[in-house]
């Protein structure tokens, strides 16, 4: 054995989420619980919607976490959170940051009316969308997060995904909500520091983590974390800020943009694409960053 | 205090009283003065408070699960479409033991679009777990809120205390507004023992297995049937301070009464100037209305109901392909107690359409002249 | 390190047992997630930088820091291979379980 010296650790050691969960094998959700409470701490209750946090968590009367949850209904997720925001505050606690922590379904599709609400009138809440890009804990179903091209069993091989995915950031911006982030698992010091910088602000923040599902995506399990960072270097889902609505900044610049055909060959769930197909993404990916740079510069 | 006020701002006071702490309310027809009145009460501070103005029932009653489970003591109001949107979250309330109280305004449910009052948005909410109040009179409204919140809170049960659409919500009354230190005196602070909180923390609600479901709903149903004898005892108590009783049911005339006339909400009143009528003309008619729809008050109706020859229920709702549904709960506490007295079940007054003196008297003329009921539902007032 | 906690399953006797509302009263740490495992990481320290890495990505927090070395808890470790994966000096093979 080497010479001892100190193991780096570029997060903090303490942990809030336990080993015993239901996540499946090398689950995204469950990397961006760990880091998220990482850089929260123990003062903080979650209000978790139907997703699979709802099962990984653990039945009754077990959980994972060390910390509070709430598991609401479906569609409520940020709306709930402002209650036990304002019931903490009205019973003398103004310290406890209050989480809504609810997958791409709850937030995209059925959740999207109550956050927009909970945007508009700026609530003090962070609102966190752990992203698997589809119904997962019902089985794979698609949801307006899936990429267009995608496989699930409810967009067949035949007919697949024909529709691009929503895009939350400029729907959230739309509000002028203070703080707006993407992150991914595959950069867990960059998901870090952004949690810990919307703790620090009053409002409404949202983070949109980026989080495979090797069981949904027919990706293999030890491919989480390359595929999470191969979607960030290829600018499917570049990670930046924005403040206000209007402030845009971009966290990974890209020296060299990677073509997206390699991320999309180890999942199993764009097999089907064709050449021709994948190009026309490709074209589709670019235009989305050159828009996104276009951002950035106005400044 | 006595003031004048319409029946939706009797709901206002009744939660200002109760010190409700998150109110969250989105706004309908007819319960909209209700809300308005709140948000005055907390931009002045009367009412410290916080109002969270959402996009929908469906949020609004989400907001006060939380804020009820952070262990704020909450209030909000609605109406029919807003009720059957919040439907889900009903059940929500009751399963995880969240004591919300909640007005309603009874409205029919559309289409076609009514703002009249029937009975069909809150009964069709009786399954979900919670108490039911039924009330008569803008003063019954105020008090029943400081009640409920006392009984909620002491079972874990969300109550909601229910007033017919303009007839109460947009009536003004005289209503004896009681002093704030008298409430207080009434109705302590609410303190859950458990509730969500960093420093205890448990997850609420998670996935529950059949090995543990079952008894769940089994502890629900069990503290619900302590509700009536709890409902008598605080309504006792409200009477030693303020003078009056709240109770399970209301009867008028029931005593000596040869035909009783079932009855729920406004409509009672009308029975009764019904029933003096009918006793000026000879016939010995009482009103027997009830108060709380959940839990069912069986051992009370049964006993006030022994002495009668007949018995007729008016329902303004109706569970269709069925009965009216108080109709039902009448019949199901007769059944094996007292099987030879007949009880006629009337349907009047759906989507608003009046039910007035000569209604009851219709009611009652076709009781007398019947042995036993012949219909499974009597239609009262439809045009053929 | 692994803190201390509570492991055992909770059994309730009775309904007057069972809280009010359903509520967690212990932990997950019953549920001994390393019998889902097929293949199952083996740490070659001698290659090892202690860059941490396969700590920080383990979706299972089954690889811990003992005496600054990583250490996989294989009562939990659920053998997704993420640390092989992502082990910049590939010292964690993935090896087959005997069962």
């Amino acid at each position: 054995m080497k010479k001892e010296k100190k193991m780096k650790l570029s997060l903090p050691e303490e942990e809030l989420m336990n080993s015993g969960h239901l996540a499946c094998q090398g689950c995204g959700a469950t990397l961006a619980m760990r880091y998220v409470l990482k850089a929260l701490g123990q003062k903080v209750a979650l209000c978790i919607p139907a997703c699979c946090w709802s099962v990984i968590d653990g039945p009754f009367p077990y959980s994972s976490l060390d910390v509070p949850i709430f598991h609401c209904a479906f569609e409520t997720a940020a709306v709930s959170a402002s209650g036990v925001k304002a019931g903490l505050e009205m019973v003398g606690d103004t310290e406890t940051t209050v989480v809504a922590w609810a997958g791409d379904g709850g937030t995209f599709d059925i959740g999207i009316q109550a956050l927009s609400g909970v945007a508009e009138r700026n609530d003090d809440i962070i609102y966190v969308c752990y992203d698997n890009e589809a119904y997962m804990n019902t089985g794979i179903q698609r949801s307006s997060a899936t990429p267009y091209g995608a496989w699930t069993t409810t967009t067949p091989v035949k007919h697949f995904k024909d529709r691009p995915k929503k895009d939350m950031e400029a729907i959230m911006a739309a509000h002028r909500i203070p703080y707006i982030a993407t992150a991914s698992i595959g950069y867990p010091e960059d998901l870090f520091r952004k949690t810990k910088k919307a703790k620090e602000i009053k409002g409404t923040r949202f983070l949109h983590i980026y989080a495979p599902c090797p069981t949904g995506w027919k990706s293999r399990p030890e491919d989480t974390i390359k595929l999470a960072r191969m979607v960030v270097q290829n600018a499917t889902f570049p990670l930046y800020e924005i403040e206000w609505g209007e402030k845009y900044t971009l966290n990974i610049k890209l020296k060299e943009k990677k073509p997206i055909a390699d991320y999309l060959k180890i999942q199993g769930r764009f097999r089907h694409l064709t050449e021709k197909e994948i190009a026309s993404m490709q074209e589709e990916v670019d235009k989305k960053w050159q828009r996104l740079l276009s951002l950035v510069n106005s400044k | 205090m006595k003031k004048v006020i319409m029946g939706n701002h009797a709901l206002s006071y009744g939660a200002m009283l109760g010190r409700a702490q998150v109110i969250s309310a989105y706004p309908i027809t007819p319960q909209t003065q209700v809300v308005e009145l709140l948000s005055e009460m907390c931009a002045d501070k009367t009412l410290d408070a916080k109002f969270i103005k959402v996009e929908s029932e469906h949020s609004a009653m989400a907001a006060c699960l939380g804020a009820s489970l952070a262990g704020a003591r909450t209030f909000t109001a609605t109406s029919s479409q807003g009720l059957t949107l919040m439907h889900e979250l009903l059940h929500w309330a009751s399963g995880g033991r969240l004591p919300v109280v909640m007005g309603n305004i009874n409205r029919a449910m559309a289409p076609g679009w009514s703002i009249w009052s029937d009975q069909n948005d809150s009964l069709s909410q009786r399954d979900t777990g919670w108490i039911q109040f039924y009330c008569c009179s803008n003063q019954e409204v105020l008090d029943t809120v400081i009640q409920a919140f006392k009984v909620s809170e002491k079972l874990l049960i969300p109550s909601m205390v229910v007033l017919d659409a303009f007839s109460l919500s947009h009536t003004y009354e005289v209503v004896d507004v009681p002093e704030q230190e008298k409430v207080d005196a009434y109705l302590p602070p609410f303190k859950p023992q458990i509730k969500i909180t960093p420093d205890e923390p448990h997850a609420f609600g998670g996935l529950t297995s059949p090995e543990h479901y079952f008894e769940l709903r089994y502890k629900l149903q069990k503290d619900m049937e302590k509700a009536p004898a709890l409902i008598e005892e605080t309504g006792k108590e409200y009477e030693k301070m303020f003078g009056r009783y709240l109770g399970l049911v209301d009867e008028y005339c029931c005593d000596d009464a040869d035909i009783i006339l079932i009855t729920s909400g406004t409509v009672g009143s009308t029975a009764r100037v019904a029933a003096e009528e009918l006793r000026q003309e000879g016939i010995r008619a009482g009103n027997l209305r009830i108060k709380a729809f959940r839990p069912f008050p069986f051992e009370t109706v049964r006993n006030i109901v022994k002495g009668a020859e007949k018995i007729a229920v008016v329902d303004r709702n109706i569970s269709y392909g069925h009965h009216g549904m108080f109709y039902e709960e009448v019949k199901s506490a007769l059944y094996g107690h007292n099987d030879s007295l007949p009880v006629f079940g009337f349907i009047a007054g759906l989507g608003g359409r009046d039910i007035t003196p000569s209604t009851f008297k219709e009611i009652t003329n076709y009781a007398l002249k019947k042995k036993k009921p012949e219909e499974e539902i009597i239609w009262i007032g439809v045009k053929r | 390190m692994k803190k201390n906690k509570q492991a055992q399953k909770i059994v309730f006797k009775s309904e007057k047992d069972v809280p009010l509302m359903p509520m967690s009263i212990g932990t997950m740490l019953h549920n001994k997630t390393g019998v889902w495992r097929n293949i199952k990481p083996v740490i070659d320290l001698d290659n090892c930088i202690q860059c941490g890495i396969c700590w920080k990505f383990c979706p299972d927090v089954s690889i811990f820091v003992e005496d600054e070395w990583p250490v996989v808890d294989y009562v939990y470790c659920k053998g997704c291979g993420i640390c092989a994966e992502e082990c910049p000096t590939k010292c964690i093979a993935m090896v087959e379980e005997e069962k």
